[in-house]
């Protein structure tokens, strides 16, 4: 007994084994680390709000049997014509050129079948994604790659992207792996060269420009289509208030785990505020505006099933947004794909050097070989059927909630159970009448 | 020679007018009045309309302009013939900031300046300006031709792709990765018949031209100086 007891190793918190192989991988590489996905790093989400459901003070709807609308009509403020969606989860804007053609295909296929929209991205619209899609949303980005006047007119709505969550502020890059005659041709650049995307427009500044700028995109559509601007959750409160006076009829909003396709890890982990923190300003700036409900809001960046359609909406948001999940629906990193995720150094559900275009999937690539492993038929179908179960959740939750339409949804049906969402929802936690920075405390 | 008062029926009143005209309207040459400096004055034009806007013009005049031939017979506010796709706008007075960015193709004439950021992200228009150009003009331009007759600011044709840029005066610097590069025939071919299309008297062997270094196409860190 008298053999003194060895203490165990033990790794430091600070310098854990991540930040010891990313420092190793900067020392010998001289770049930073590049890759796609939004945030990664535990963040303050709608895992942190429960709903309280109905028992006597609140009636609840019969769950099979009584209605709950899930329909969202997107761009009355100011559109001729504006879209009318059976759900209030619509896919996300990616690109022609980060995404495969048949990716983009199974999107709109999915989307079309669910009764809902989906978006281009950063590269022009394919006649695939047209074609497939029944409603399709065309951005209007800052390096106009692709941007014509006939697809405009194409096109059932506008979004003017000023940035994204996972970087806002920053432009993006498509690296010349994934640059292939047909992505080179859409862009107007030669065939492997690294495609930089600017962070800013190259013909307005500021939100008066913008006002203009929307204005113009309306007289050229003959003011049919809804206009759409996309943020990152920078400074929602500013920022929505703003895109409500430059004429949006539409804000879309994307929290810091919205994905990209590419862009450097600090940038995802570092910069821009969560989902949940950016709901409310948002919501606030309408409402001070007397805009909530006229124009509407979409939120993005982290969203996974029904209840966390609920608990946006709960918070006064019109509909959200899809873009990581949906690539998962499509099959982004299937276990049944980890022998090949292996060979890449990484496992099914870490995969994420989406800018390498080497893809197992077939769904972040330009590989001819790999994108054909992606049936776009079968994929969509997965793809509807995840929204499906998504609308049905966020309905069960309705109704528990004495809700026959999810849109009636409201923060007094919310608690937090931590006092960090409490405040960023501005809801109470739960078991308490507390919602902090109100009321004095 | 169809004319439209902008006082009378505003810019919509216009672009409706002009939008909804058939493809193969006899009614080709408009002129417009009293454009009052006002955005966005025939933008979106699908057709080969002649069309003479009496003054100045605010953003965006021509914007995605297809086929049809503007002819701005004042200045010009920002954006103009953003994102063309083909036809002429001629600006008989200066041009302000971004003028022909993004455009895809046709032919942007400017008589007198443009400011800055003239032919930013151009994607295969031809730009042609009698005078000077302002600083980040050409940033991140793609493909096509700026002529610049007068001198061009600083950090000219800034992180350029495949456009060529020919200036006959002074050019304040150049931007990250956009070099001065030999002129041959091919080039002395494609400047004379710009100034031949845009009738300036200037000769292509006044010029020089620019252009990209190829250096930043494909991210080296040892090139992280330069930006």
């Amino acid at each position: 007994m008298d053999k003194t007891p060895p203490t165990l190793p033990r790794k430091s918190a600070t310098f854990d084994d991540y930040t010891l192989s990313e420092i190793r991988r900067a020392a010998i590489t001289g770049i930073y680390d590049i890759r796609g996905g939004g945030a990664k790093r535990k963040l303050p989400h709608f895992d942190d709000l429960l709903f309280l459901g109905a028992s006597i003070s609140r009636y609840p709807l019969e769950g099979y049997r009584e209605k709950c609308g899930t329909n969202v009509v997107l761009g009355t403020r100011h559109a001729k014509k504006p879209i009318e969606l059976k759900i209030p989860i619509t896919i996300a804007g990616m690109s022609f050129g980060s995404l495969s053609a048949q990716a983009k295909e199974a999107l709109g296929r999915g989307a079309t079948i669910a009764g809902t929209s989906t978006t281009t991205g950063d590269g022009g619209m394919t006649p695939e994604e047209r074609g497939q899609s029944k409603t399709l949303v065309y951005q209007y980005l800052p390096s106009r790659y692709g941007m014509n006047p006939d697809d405009l007119r194409k096109a059932d709505a506008i979004e003017v992207v000023i940035g994204q969550g996972a970087k806002p502020g920053g432009g993006g890059m498509l690296l010349g792996q994934k640059i292939s005659d047909r992505v080179a041709a859409m862009r107007c650049l030669p065939k492997g060269i690294d495609q930089r995307s600017a962070c800013r427009h190259p013909d307005w500044t500021g939100p008066d420009d913008l006002e203009i700028k929307i204005n113009e995109l309306r007289e050229i559509t003959n003011w049919e289509k809804p206009i759409y601007v996309k943020i990152g959750g920078a400074r929602p409160y500013y920022d929505v208030a703003l895109a409500v006076k430059a004429g949006a009829d539409v804000v879309v909003l994307d929290g810091m785990q919205g994905g990209t396709a590419a862009t450097q890890e600090v940038f995802i982990e570092h910069v821009g505020q969560p989902t949940l923190a950016c709901i409310r300003p948002a919501v606030r700036a309408l409402q001070e505006l007397g805009m909530h409900r006229k124009v509407q809001l979409i939120v993005s960046g982290g969203i996974r099933n029904g209840a966390d359609v609920a608990k946006a909406l709960a918070l006064g948001v019109d509909a959200v947004s899809i873009g990581t999940a949906a690539l998962v629906a499509l099959g982004d990193n299937d276990p049944h794909l980890e022998a090949e995720y292996n060979a890449l150094g990484t496992t099914a559900g870490a995969y994420d050097d989406w800018h390498e275009g080497r893809d197992p999937a077939g769904i972040t690539t330009q590989d001819p070989g790999l994108a054909k492993r992606l049936d776009p038929v079968k994929a969509g179908r997965r793809l509807s059927n995840y929204l499906k179960v998504m609308t049905l959740e966020a309905q069960t939750i309705a109704r528990a909630n004495g809700k026959s339409h999810v849109h009636n949804l409201e923060p007094e049906d919310l608690c937090a159970l931590t006092i960090e969402a409490a405040a960023m929802a501005q809801v109470p936690l739960a078991g308490t009448d507390w919602i902090p920075g109100r009321s004095g405390y | 020679m169809n004319e439209i008062d902008l006082h009378k029926v505003g810019v919509r009143g216009i672009n409706s007018h002009l939008h909804n005209l058939p493809k193969n309207t006899n009614e080709k040459h408009w002129i417009i009045h009293n454009p009052m400096g006002q955005h966005s004055i025939a933008c979106g034009i699908d057709a080969p309309l002649q069309i003479d806007i009496r003054g100045h013009v605010g953003f965006y005049c021509g914007g995605m302009n297809k086929d049809a031939e503007l002819t701005i017979h004042g200045h010009a506010g920002v954006g103009t013939a953003e994102n063309m796709m083909s036809g002429v706008v001629w600006v008989k007075g200066n041009s302000s900031e971004s003028a022909g960015a993004t455009g895809n193709g046709g032919l942007l004439v400017i008589d007198g300046d443009a400011s800055s950021r003239c032919g930013i992200s151009m994607k295969g228009i031809d730009i042609v300006v009698g005078g000077s150009v302002g600083h980040m003009s050409a940033f991140m331009a793609q493909r096509g031709n700026l002529v610049v007759c007068g001198d061009a600011g600083d950090a000219l044709g800034d992180s350029i792709y495949e456009a060529r840029l020919y200036v006959k005066g002074k050019v304040a610097s150049l931007g990250a990765d956009c070099i001065e590069k030999e002129m041959h025939a091919e080039h002395l071919a494609d400047l004379e018949r710009l100034l031949k299309a845009a009738k300036r008297k200037e000769k292509p062997s006044e010029f020089r031209r620019y252009g990209s270094a190829r250096k930043l196409y494909n991210f080296s860190v040892d090139h992280a100086d330069a930006y």
